[in-house]
């Protein structure tokens, strides 16, 4: 049993550690340094969270603009803790070590064994938190390192590598009919904001529309 | 500037993981917050693809990066991997510039 969970967990942080590689590259584009690609990597990871700060500071965004989306991305993380703390059950360094990993593949991998018992969900939980911390600062090292490499960004058409990582990470949140609404009122309010808003507020701005959609509208 | 805002984020990363495994659950079982939680990634990331494939300064523009994210639409459509997506947005954006 917990062979196959382990063989599940490096196979999510083989893949997720790929994105490291547009990460990395998405960081040099926007300007950064193979070091504060790495350093976001290791101390924030969390990756959507970090492809916002590159995306706001590379088009120009201030740091506060940047720091404010990258945050509104990373507030998931809360509730995956409340849904991991009660089958964790750490404290001290181990809950800190705990609250660092985790993220949307360490939290789904765990939910996954519940049939399993709380032995399986630890594992999990461990197995693909660590394995992902692993593969996604290599890999975005590599992506870094090969980003600079290559000099002229667009050239390459890291310009619109960047924009489709985002595309990618959407992607799956657009299983319902609520969420792809969400998504198309998004797009257009941003887009709309553009000429109007510094860089990186449309983004923050877009927070407002989840909020209407659970706050004003009727209770389901 | 660029420090600022990675220590930052780090730290408020950090502290949001942390505050989930450390509040009374009561406080972040509310539906309409978990309602809120489910669809603010969504939100953010819809808001994101938006400014970075048509924004430039501030102007709203459809140039090859444009096209290369419609080219990744089609891609994720089509259900290929992140990689190849990523891929292929990237060289069609290449392939313009290089016209």
């Amino acid at each position: 049993m917990s062979r196959a969970i382990i063989r599940d967990s490096l196979s999510v942080s083989i893949t997720v550690g790929v994105y490291g590689i547009a990460f990395g590259a998405a960081a040099v584009e926007a300007d950064l340094s193979v070091l504060q690609a790495c350093v976001l990597s290791l101390l924030t990871f969390t990756g959507a969270s970090q492809f916002a700060v590159v995306g706001v500071l590379g088009a120009g965004g201030s740091a506060l603009s940047a720091v404010t989306a990258a945050s509104l991305l990373g507030v998931r993380n809360s509730f995956y803790g409340l849904r991991m703390a009660p089958i964790l059950q750490v404290r001290g360094a181990k809950r800190l070590a705990a609250a660092q990993i985790t993220i949307d593949e360490s939290t789904a991998v765990s939910v996954a064994q519940e049939d399993k018992g709380l032995d399986a969900m630890r594992l999990g939980f461990w197995a693909t938190g660590i394995g992902v911390y692993i593969f996604w600062n290599l890999f975005t090292f590599l992506g870094a390192l090969g980003a600079t490499a290559l000099g002229d960004p667009a050239a390459w058409g890291l310009d619109a590598a960047v924009p489709a990582a985002f595309l990618g990470l959407l992607w799956p949140r657009l299983i319902s009919k609520s969420a792809r609404i969400v998504a198309l009122i998004s797009i257009l309010m941003c887009t709309l904001l553009i000429p109007f808003a510094p860089a990186g507020v449309p983004v923050i701005a877009c927070a407002l529309i989840p909020f209407i959609f659970a706050f004003v509208g009727d209770r389901k | 500037m660029i420090w600022t805002a990675i220590i930052a984020t780090s730290v408020i990363a950090f502290m949001l993981k942390y505050l989930g495994q450390a509040v009374p659950a009561a406080w972040l079982e509310n539906a309409r917050i978990q309602k809120f939680a489910l669809y603010l990634p969504t939100a953010l990331l819809a808001a994101l693809v938006a400014v970075q494939s048509l924004g430039s300064e501030k102007n709203i523009v459809f140039d090859a990066r444009s096209i290369g994210v419609v080219v990744a639409a089609v891609a994720l459509f089509l259900k290929a991997p992140f990689p190849v997506v990523v891929l292929l947005a990237a060289l069609t954006s290449a392939g313009i510039h290089q016209l």
